[in-house]
C-alpha cells in the first residue's frame, strides 16, 4: 500500500483552484460585523505553516538548517497560539440580547462541551 | 517488514490527520460566518490545528540519513521553539487591550509570513528543490512570505504608534519599483545558476542571503509610505499574502494541508481586501501606490454655518428626552477606551424609554468590524448593531444621531463634493437626523484631512473632550435627573 503523497503539475493547480474557490465562497457570506474576527481567524488558519517548520527542523542536519527550522517553528507557533488567543477573545464577546431561556440553556451546554 | 511498517504507518496517520485538520479548518471558517456559530468556529479550527501539529511529530519516523544523528536534539529544539513562540504569543494575545487588536493581528500575521519564508529558506539553502517548478515555488514562497513579514512589522509599528508618520520622499515609487525589479532579478539569477545555465562568481548561499535581504527591504519600503488610516486594507493584503506563501510552501513540501489551508486564506483575504477597499471607495492599487493624505490640501466649497459647542451634560439630558437615538462610533471611541461608558449611558437611556441603535460604517475604526468587536466587548447585544445599508434610511426618522470620535464616515462631502478625496464613499447619513451631537477631542480634521460640513450644520452641536470623560459627564447628568424625579 502507498500512503506517501505526490503532487505534480496539474494536480496542484486543481487543488489550488478548488481551495481558492472555497475560500472565496466562505468569506462571501460573512457579514461585516464579523470581518475583524474572520481576518483574525483566517490568520490563525495559516499558522498551519508550523507543521512545515517541524518537518524542516526534524530533517535538519547542519547548524544553519537547525537555526532556520527553529526560527520557522518559533514564528509559526506564535502565529498559531496568538491567532487563536485573539480570535477566541473577540468571538467570545458576541452575545445576543435577551437570550430566551431555551436558547440560553442550549448555549450553556455547548460552551460546557467546548 | 517491521521497518517498512514504521515507515508506512506514520505516513498514513499524518495523511489521515491532515485530511481531518483541513476539513476542520474549512468547517471552522464556515461557522465563523454567523455571529451565532462564530465562537465555536474558532474552536473547531483550533482542534484541527492541535491534531495536525501533534501528528507532524511523526515525521521523525521518516527522515533523511544525514539528519538521523540529530533527531533527539532536533525534537528537543522543536518542542522548545513551540513552547517559547507559542507561550509568548499566547500571553500577549490574552493580556493585550481589545483596542490593540488590529496591531496584534498584524504582528501574528507577520510571524506566519516569516515562518513561511524560513521554510522556503530551508529548501533553498539545502538545495532540496526537486526540479525547476519546486525551485520557483520556493523562491516565490520566500519572496511573498518575507514581504508579508517585514511589511506586517511596519504595519504593527504604525498602528502601535511606534512609527508616527508615513515616510515619503521624492521618487519613492520609482525607487521601490527598482528594488522590486532587483529582487526578481536576483531570484531569476538563482534559478539560472542552479540550473547550470550560468556559473556564478558568488557562492549560492550568498545569493540566497542577498535575495532575502532584498525581499525584506522591499516589504519595509512598500509599507512605509502608507498612512495609518489605510492600514486595515494593508493588513488584509498581507494576510492574504501569508496564506499564499504557506500554500506555495505546501507544494514544495508536498503537503496538501498547507496547500489548501494557505490557499483558502489567500482567497478569503483577497476578497476581504476588495470588500474593504470598496467600502472606502478606493482601489487597492490606489491605496498601495498613491500618497493619500499629502495631496488633500485642496480647495473646498465654502462651508456655511459655524461650530456650536455645548456642554456634555446638556447634550446628555437632551438625549434622555428624545424618543430615538442612533449612535455612530468611530476610532475616537476606541482611542478613549470609552466603549463600556458608552453602553452604560445607552442602558440609562433605554431605561428611560429611548430607542437606541448603533450604526457601524464598514471602515469605522482601523479595521473592518473593529467597532463591532469593541461594542461586543462592552456587552452590547449584536442585534442592536446595524450595518450601513440596513440603517441609513432610519436617520431621517430619528431624533438624535450621536457621533463619537467618527469623522470621515459621516462627512456629507462624500455625497456632494466632486473634488473631495472621499467623494463617492458611502457614508452614514447622520446629518439627516433631526439633531446631531458630535463628541470629538478637538477641532482637528479626520484622517482624510478634510473639513466636515456636518459639524457646521444647523442641527449639529459639538461636545469637545475625550469620549470617556464626556460620556461620564452625560451619565452623571442623566442620573441626576433620575434621582430628582424619584424625589
Amino acid at each position: 500500500m502507498q500512503f506517501s503523497i505526490a503532487i505534480s503539475g496539474f494536480v496542484a493547480l486543481y487543488i489550488y483552484m478548488l481551495a481558492a474557490f472555497a475560500g472565496w465562497v466562505i468569506v462571501g457570506h460573512v457579514p461585516a460585523i464579523l470581518h475583524t474576527p474572520l481576518m483574525s481567524g483566517s490568520n490563525f488558519v495559516h499558522g498551519i505553516v508550523v507543521v512545515g517548520g517541524i518537518f524542516a527542523l526534524l530533517n535538519a542536519s547542519t547548524v544553519r538548517e537547525q537555526a532556520i527550522g527553529f526560527l520557522a517553528i518559533l514564528l509559526g507557533a506564535g502565529n498559531v497560539s496568538g491567532g487563536f488567543a485573539v480570535t477566541d477573545r473577540m468571538l467570545a464577546m458576541f452575545q445576543p440580547s435577551q437570550p430566551k431561556p431555551v436558547h440560553a440553556s442550549n448555549e450553556a451546554s455547548q460552551s460546557g462541551k467546548a | 517488514m517491521m521497518s517498512d511498517l514504521f515507515k508506512i504507518l506514520p505516513e498514513a496517520v499524518i495523511g489521515a490527520v491532515d485530511l481531518i485538520a483541513t476539513f476542520l479548518f474549512m468547517y471552522g471558517l464556515k461557522r465563523m460566518s454567523s455571529p451565532v456559530t462564530a465562537p465555536s468556529g474558532i474552536k473547531v479550527a483550533g482542534v484541527g490545528m492541535a491534531v495536525a501539529i501533534l501528528a507532524s511529530f511523526l515525521y521523525a519516523f521518516d527522515i533523511g540519513a544525514t539528519a538521523k544523528p540529530f533527531l533527539l536534539l532536533n525534537l528537543g529544539l522543536a518542542v522548545l521553539a513551540i513552547a517559547i513562540g507559542g507561550g509568548l504569543a499566547w500571553w500577549a494575545g490574552r493580556t493585550v487591550a481589545m483596542t490593540a487588536m488590529p496591531q496584534m493581528v498584524a504582528i501574528y500575521n507577520g510571524l506566519g509570513g516569516g515562518a513561511a519564508a524560513a521554510i522556503a529558506a530551508f529548501e533553498l539553502f539545502g538545495d532540496k528543490a526537486d526540479g525547476v517548478t519546486q525551485l520557483v515555488f520556493s523562491l516565490l514562497g520566500a519572496l511573498i512570505g518575507a514581504v508579508s513579514f517585514s511589511g506586517s512589522v511596519i504595519a504593527w509599528a504604525k498602528l502601535d504608534e511606534v512609527l508616527k508618520k508615513p515616510l515619503r520622499f521624492p521618487g519613492q515609487q520609482i525607487f521601490n519599483g527598482l528594488v522590486a525589479i532587483a529582487t526578481l532579478a536576483v531570484g531569476g539569477y538563482i534559478v539560472a545558476v542552479s540550473r547550470g545555465t550560468i556559473t556564478s562568481p558568488v557562492a549560492m548561499p550568498v545569493l540566497i542571503y542577498i535575495f532575502f535581504g532584498a525581499t525584506l527591504l522591499f516589504g519595509i519600503l512598500m509599507t512605509l509610505p502608507i498612512g495609518g488610516a489605510d492600514m486595515p486594507v494593508v493588513i488584509s493584503i498581507y494576510n492574504a499574502l501569508t496564506g499564499l506563501a504557506v500554500s506555495l510552501d505546501g507544494f514544495v513540501l508536498e503537503n496538501p494541508a498547507l496547500m489548501i489551508a494557505g490557499m483558502v486564506v489567500g482567497a478569503a483575504g483577497t476578497l476581504l481586501t476588495l470588500l474593504m477597499a470598496k467600502a472606502m471607495n478606493r482601489s487597492v492599487s490606489n491605496i498601495l501606490f498613491s500618497n493619500f493624505g499629502t495631496v488633500v490640501e485642496q480647495k473646498q466649497g465654502a462651508i456655511k454655518g459655524s461650530l456650536k459647542p455645548v456642554e456634555a451634560s446638556d447634550a446628555g439630558i437632551f438625549m434622555r428626552y428624545a424618543s430615538s437615538l442612533i449612535v455612530v462610533p468611530g476610532y475616537g471611541l476606541a482611542a478613549a477606551q470609552a466603549q463600556g461608558k458608552l453602553y452604560e449611558f445607552v442602558k440609562l437611556l433605554q431605561a428611560a424609554g429611548v430607542s437606541v441603535k448603533f450604526a457601524i460604517h464598514p471602515v469605522a475604526g482601523r479595521m473592518p468590524g473593529q467597532m463591532d468587536v469593541l461594542l461586543a466587548e462592552a456587552g452590547v447585544p449584536y442585534d442592536m448593531i446595524f450595518q450601513l445599508e440596513d440603517i441609513n434610511d432610519d436617520f431621517a426618522n430619528t431624533d438624535v444621531a450621536l457621533v463619537i470620535g467618527a469623522n470621515d464616515v459621516v462627512n456629507p462631502a462624500a455625497r456632494t463634493e466632486k473634488t473631495s478625496p472621499i467623494y463617492g464613499m458611502p457614508i452614514l447619513n447622520a446629518d439627516k437626523a433631526k439633531k446631531v451631537y458630535v463628541i470629538k477631542r478637538g477641532q482637528g480634521k479626520g484622517y482624510a484631512g478634510i473639513v466636515n460640513a456636518l459639524f457646521y450644520g444647523d442641527n449639529c452641536n459639538m461636545v469637545y473632550g475625550d469620549a470617556a470623560a464626556v460620556l461620564t459627564k452625560m451619565i452623571e447628568a442623566v442620573r441626576a435627573l433620575g434621582t430628582k424625579a424619584a424625589a
